[in-house]
């Protein structure tokens, strides 16, 4: 049998095995779902009362209008990072909340295996909710999306993701290494990438050090060239530059976070760390 | 004992016909002893889990390693089963080095813990079907293999598709030994794999091990703290006494050599008492394995 085929059902292997636990925790799903709707649905609601927050008219129709994708984008690719980049980080953490970190490190797969048919998964998910979130912010507040460049989204959505799958890759060694605290951790770290991409404000408005920190978070770059094609109709012609982009931005941070990953795999089989329990 | 005639002419003849399944050599392992934040009380404390370890394993034998809870014995499952780096020696497994050859050495074992390592929402076929990707087998087959293997251990209808939260201990420790038989190891690593089961299902798991070897060629490496296990299992012993080996032999020598210290018939409690001055079951953990 090719080493290639091997790899392709290792790799196989961690997307039916997730996809197969979401199906047994589906209460989990559920209530995850109906928080992450109810979440982006509340955020969404800040522009249909723009207005009477600030006292008087200070929008017309299609400034809030605007205002309602603006921070419908915002919402649908905040949750679409947390759960790209929660997913891949935590791969550790869950494994060893269930008891088989030790199965699956022993078993004959290359770490990069893993992390792909992680990462596959992890798309493959944070789509389907985002998704969901996408068809009740449209239902509810009736988007207006004729302008939209649906493919550019699109495209600018996965070239993003491979960013974020390094990130997530270099995130996950929290879990690995500190078996106690890594997986809040990872969560701070999580919750520092979306503040500082600009998810509800332009990287130009916000306060120092959160504008020069953008400057270097991929997820800046996503939620811009998004922003862009759905707000404004850019074409890939216009987005081309922030694909490519963040097409090599991701070239670059998922072999970085596979080392990440690798170096402090190594450590943790030095120091005793690779165990079920902290 | 240790390192005695039998294990010398064991090991030259199985290097004449480069049949060794397991090497290992002047291993140790330490934990702590680091500290990286300056700040703090003192300077941790630097325990020895394994102390300079030494033995061979032919292939095909079944190997038991005995001693009680936290003398290093795990530490040294981790160890041949690429979990842990060693800090001192080497460790080979059919010629491959356990460090510089990893991924070639993880396709040639596979290991059964006390604890039954799953994800306990999912069903046997779900999880075995998991590991059976992991080592590349093939779906349509895998499944085929799962359900025969499991239905050899009682394990039938329902109860393969259920969740594994719902089984007993002793069930999950029969599918346990299940992914071990499902991807074949050449060196089976068992770390007191029936720990805490109840007589009947000690007795499948001990079964099942001895078909394993018939079966497979399989090499048995297995830690135990019960006597009457390895007595039965294991073609030769090695015990274990805080990191070290104290005695290596068929536990048949051992008795006998200790039978005639004592002047009376010895068992094996009686040769680990001899030869470490304690007791075998003794509660507490000295370090965290």
């Amino acid at each position: 049998m090719s080493l290639a085929r091997m790899e392709l059902r290792a790799t196989y292997a961690f997307v039916e095995r997730n996809a197969n636990l979401i199906k047994r925790y589906w209460g989990w799903e559920v209530a995850w779902i109906a928080y992450s709707v109810a979440n982006s649905v509340a955020v969404v609601l800040i522009a249909k009362s723009a207005n009477a927050a600030v006292g008087r008219e200070a929008f017309d129709e299609a400034a809030v209008d605007r205002l309602v994708l603006f921070l419908a984008v915002g919402a649908v690719v905040w949750h679409y990072i947390s759960v790209l980049f929660g997913t891949v980080s935590q791969m550790v953490a869950w494994e060893r909340w269930e008891g088989t970190i030790e199965y699956t490190f022993m078993a004959p797969v290359r770490r990069l295996t893993q992390m792909v048919g992680t990462a596959i998964f992890s798309v493959l998910y944070g789509l389907v909710h985002t998704a969901c979130i996408v068809a009740v912010i449209a239902l509810v507040f009736g988007l207006e999306l004729h302008g939209a460049d649906l493919l550019a989204a699109g495209v600018v959505m996965l070239a993003g993701s491979l960013s974020l799958i390094g990130l997530g890759t270099m995130g996950a060694v929290l879990p690995l290494l500190y078996p106690e605290r890594g997986e809040q951790m990872a969560w701070v770290v999580q919750a520092a990438l979306v503040l500082v991409s600009g998810v509800y404000a332009l990287p130009e408005q916000m306060p120092e050090p959160l504008r020069t920190l953008s400057a270097f978070s991929p997820a800046t770059y996503l939620i811009q060239g998004m922003r862009d094609a759905l707000l404004d109709g850019a074409g890939l012609g216009t987005l081309w530059p922030t694909v490519v982009g963040l097409f090599l931005a991701g070239l670059l941070l998922i072999p970085a976070g596979v080392w990440v990953f690798r170096q402090g795999e190594r450590y943790a089989k030095r120091t005793g760390r690779l165990k079920r329990s902290g | 004992m240790a390192g005695g005639e039998h294990e010398r002419s064991g090991t030259a003849l199985a290097r004449t016909n480069g049949s060794l399944a397991l090497e290992v050599e002047g291993v140790s392992k330490f934990f702590g002893g680091r500290r990286w934040w300056p700040f703090g009380n003192g300077r941790p404390r630097r325990v020895v889990a394994v102390d300079r370890v030494s033995f061979t394993v032919p292939r095909g034998e079944i190997f038991g390693i005995l001693g009680p809870n936290g003398t290093g014995k795990s530490t040294l499952i981790r160890l041949i089963s690429t979990l842990l780096l060693p800090d001192e020696g080497r460790i080979r497994v059919f010629g491959l080095d356990v460090v510089r050859d990893e991924a070639k050495v993880k396709r040639h074992i596979n290991r059964v813990s006390v604890e039954a390592a799953f994800f306990k929402k999912l069903s046997p076929m779900e999880n075995l079907i998991y590991a059976a990707r992991l080592y590349g087998l093939e779906g349509g087959y895998a499944r085929r293999q799962i359900v025969r293997i499991l239905e050899s251990l009682g394990i039938e209808g329902r109860a393969i598709r259920a969740p594994m939260e719902d089984m007993s201990r002793g069930m999950q420790q029969k599918v346990a030994i299940a992914r071990a038989f499902l991807t074949s190891p050449t060196l089976l690593l068992l770390d007191e794999p029936t720990t805490g089961l109840d007589p009947h299902s000690k007795r499948d798991v001990q079964e099942f091990v001895l078909r394993l070897r018939e079966e497979h060629d399989t090499t048995v490496v297995l830690t135990t703290h019960d006597m009457v296990e390895a007595e039965e299992l294991c073609d030769r012993v090695a015990i274990f006494d805080a990191g070290r080996i104290v005695a290596l032999d068929a536990p048949a020598r051992l008795k006998e050599e200790v039978s005639r210290q004592l002047g009376r018939p010895a068992t094996l409690e009686d040769v680990f008492l001899a030869l470490t001055g304690k007791p075998l079951e003794q509660p507490e953990e000295v370090f965290d394995e």
